[in-house]
């Protein structure tokens, strides 16, 4: 295809893709080129300046309401500049820089949570011998590829860019949670199991969009959205496509029953990655969702309507009890996360009427969950994290201010008001409410009750128990998880505190463009 | 021929390696089922291709197979990793994670 036939290229609305995959080109080029020692401070710059300018990209970027790679004539397109996938897109660049920073820490453990030499053999001699070295810094072109890859995910206008852009944000992340320098045959173990799920996923994704493109002759998401008034093709095409997407989907979200890999892949991924994936691929996969069920599957509605409310009842419910039961505080985070991924299937039920509330919920609680994976991060019995929650007994008697920190992020996550959590919370179900999804909010609030309790008990468990003589050690942060932990916190009050311009933002920004 | 009988070949090729997913127990053999239903995906595509009477599915056929082979890369070095630290490929032999 050339210009003569109607490609229709707009380079400034593709820009915050190019400017991350290039510089994740140009980190691979520097782990060739530059010395050992010196690759870690240009690896840091350079992903940090390419996000940086992905998000100013963005920001010139909005207002737009376009196709940016679409031919002529042909539907939507396969790039779609609109409002939610701008927002997004910001919110991804954003919390990435955030997450870029922790994986950059290098001082609460020696050289940092990443092995050197991943092909090493683990707890073989060279191994132990090369515990002592700095980690590889592969890992931030790694990180920049899958942003990437989350930023065409979700300003995709059709199935087979999706499929695209689903695959190059999940292959470094399968890398990155296998790089863990400690624990590493669970750190491999957790790798594996992602990648056969997630490759088990993304099959039926294919099958999926064949079937959809069975039933609507194109994958474009405008035209399967037409399609589903007028295709004369079996009605069952439509019903086997919807629900294998939704299942590709839905387990990168982390739903029930598709959820089963969350909490092993968050315990043995290095907490850095865990924190990114528990922040931007959320974003991520909501974002696809959003944008499936908005602009592709609306006509159908009636189809799938029953089976995602039980899906997301499912979650809600399941999640929380199951994080009432946990003892191991990423674990905990990660059951938590599933129950959150329930309350923003809420706002995806909810469909054109909740959007901007779901993206509001994805960036606040993006932002919380970070700086608690962050702080996690500090709390150490020597070399290893400390996760077992006993062992945070008595916390804010040896360090108040890791205390005071992570009880400001477990109130937020248990939607206390003055906190990010509520307002996410309570805009998001005032929303689905207006959708006439009573049911749902019911369940979730009742959901969010349960939910509370694990997050206060670990709340208890900082202030009024004693301290273990042998309690945890809490590294002060560096600066790099010090901004990471100051920025989380600070996002998590001014959301709780003063919502009103984001909400705004999201308000315009929620309309997705459909023909 | 007429081309429901593809169609069902793909599905029946969709459901063996769906099934083996769930009983293999070897990772490599795991992984070879997940081809085998990618491989369903994109024979129920170019069927589609022809039904539809647009060129678009033997595209997306190709972009799959494209996007298949990096994945064989990425899962095949993690598999590695795997068995040389513990000289098993089984995926019943990872059970560290099991809380």
């Amino acid at each position: 295809m050339n210009e003569a036939q109607g490609l229709q290229i707009d380079w400034a609305g593709l820009a915050p893709m190019i400017i991350v995959f290039a510089a994740a080109f140009g980190g691979l080029l520097v782990e060739a080129t530059v010395p050992r020692a010196r690759r870690l401070p240009v690896q840091v710059a350079l992903a940090v300046a390419a996000l940086a300018a992905a998000f100013i990209a963005v920001v010139l970027n909005s207002g737009k309401n376009a196709a940016a790679f679409a031919i002529e004539g042909t539907g939507l397109g396969s790039v779609v500049l609109d409002g939610p996938g701008l927002f997004l897109q910001g919110t991804l660049a954003i919390l990435a820089i955030v997450a870029v920073l922790l994986l950059a820490e290098r001082r609460t453990t020696r050289g940092g949570d990443f092995v050197a030499e991943a092909a090493v053999v683990a707890d073989s001699a060279a191994d132990r011998a090369q515990q002592r070295e700095d980690g590889a810094t592969e890992i931030f072109p790694l990180t920049l590829f899958a942003v990437g890859g989350m930023m065409m995910f979700v300003t995709a206008g059709d199935l087979l860019t999706m499929f695209v852009a689903l695959e190059m944000l999940s292959l470094p992340l399968y890398l990155l949670c296998g790089l863990a320098k400690r624990r590493r045959l669970i750190s491999q173990e957790a790798a594996l199991k992602y990648f056969l799920l997630g490759a088990f996923a993304s099959a039926f994704y294919v099958y999926g969009m064949a079937m959809l493109y069975g039933f609507a002759g194109t994958v474009d998401l405008a035209g399967i959205n037409r399609a589903g008034v007028s295709s004369g093709q079996p009605r069952m095409f439509l019903y086997l496509g919807v629900a294998m997407i939704a299942v590709a989907l839905l387990f990168k979200a982390a739903a029930v029953p598709f959820h089963m890999w969350t909490p092993d892949v968050y315990t043995g991924a290095p907490t850095p990655v865990t924190a990114l994936m528990a922040a931007c691929v959320k974003v991520a996969a909501f974002g696809g969702l959003l944008r499936v069920f908005n602009v592709g599957l609306a006509s159908s509605a009636w189809d799938w309507h029953l089976i995602l409310t039980i899906i997301a009842v499912a979650t809600m419910i399941g999640g929380a009890i199951f994080a009432v039961t946990q003892r191991n505080i990423k674990r905990l985070l990660a059951y938590s996360s599933i129950a959150n991924a329930g309350y923003l299937l809420v706002g995806v039920i909810a469909l054109g009427d909740a959007v901007g509330q779901t993206m509001f919920y994805l960036a606040a609680y993006g932002f919380t969950v970070i700086a608690a994976f962050a702080v996690v991060s500090l709390v150490r019995d020597g070399d290893e994290e400390a996760t077992h929650l006993a062992r945070w007994a008595g916390l804010g008697k040896k360090s108040p201010a890791t205390a005071v920190v992570f009880t400001v992020l477990m109130l937020a996550l248990a939607g206390l008001p003055f906190t990010s959590g509520f307002t996410a919370k309570f805009s998001l179900f005032a929303a689905a409410l207006q959708a006439d999804e009573l049911g749902l909010v019911i369940v979730g609030v009742v959901s969010s009750a349960i939910l509370a309790f694990p997050y206060l008990k670990v709340v208890v468990l900082l202030w009024l128990n004693e301290p273990a003589p042998d309690a945890p050690t809490v590294n002060l942060p560096s600066p790099m998880a010090g901004t990471v932990v100051a920025a989380g916190v600070a996002a998590t009050i001014l959301l709780g505190v003063a919502p009103g311009p984001l909400l705004d933002i999201v308000d315009q920004a929620s309309v997705f463009l459909n023909t | 021929m007429s081309p429901e009988y593809y169609l069902i070949l793909a599905a029946a090729l969709f459901t063996i390696g769906a099934v083996g997913v769930l009983v293999r127990r070897n990772s490599i053999v795991v992984f070879m089922c997940v081809e085998l239903m990618l491989n369903a995906g994109n024979l129920t595509l170019v069927t589609f291709a022809r039904t539809t009477g647009t060129i678009d599915g033997q595209v997306m056929a190709f972009f799959v197979m494209a996007v298949a082979a990096a994945e064989v890369v990425v899962g095949l070095a993690i598999i590695m990793a795997i068995y040389r630290s513990r000289r098993t490929a089984s995926v019943d032999d990872a059970n560290l994670l099991k809380a």
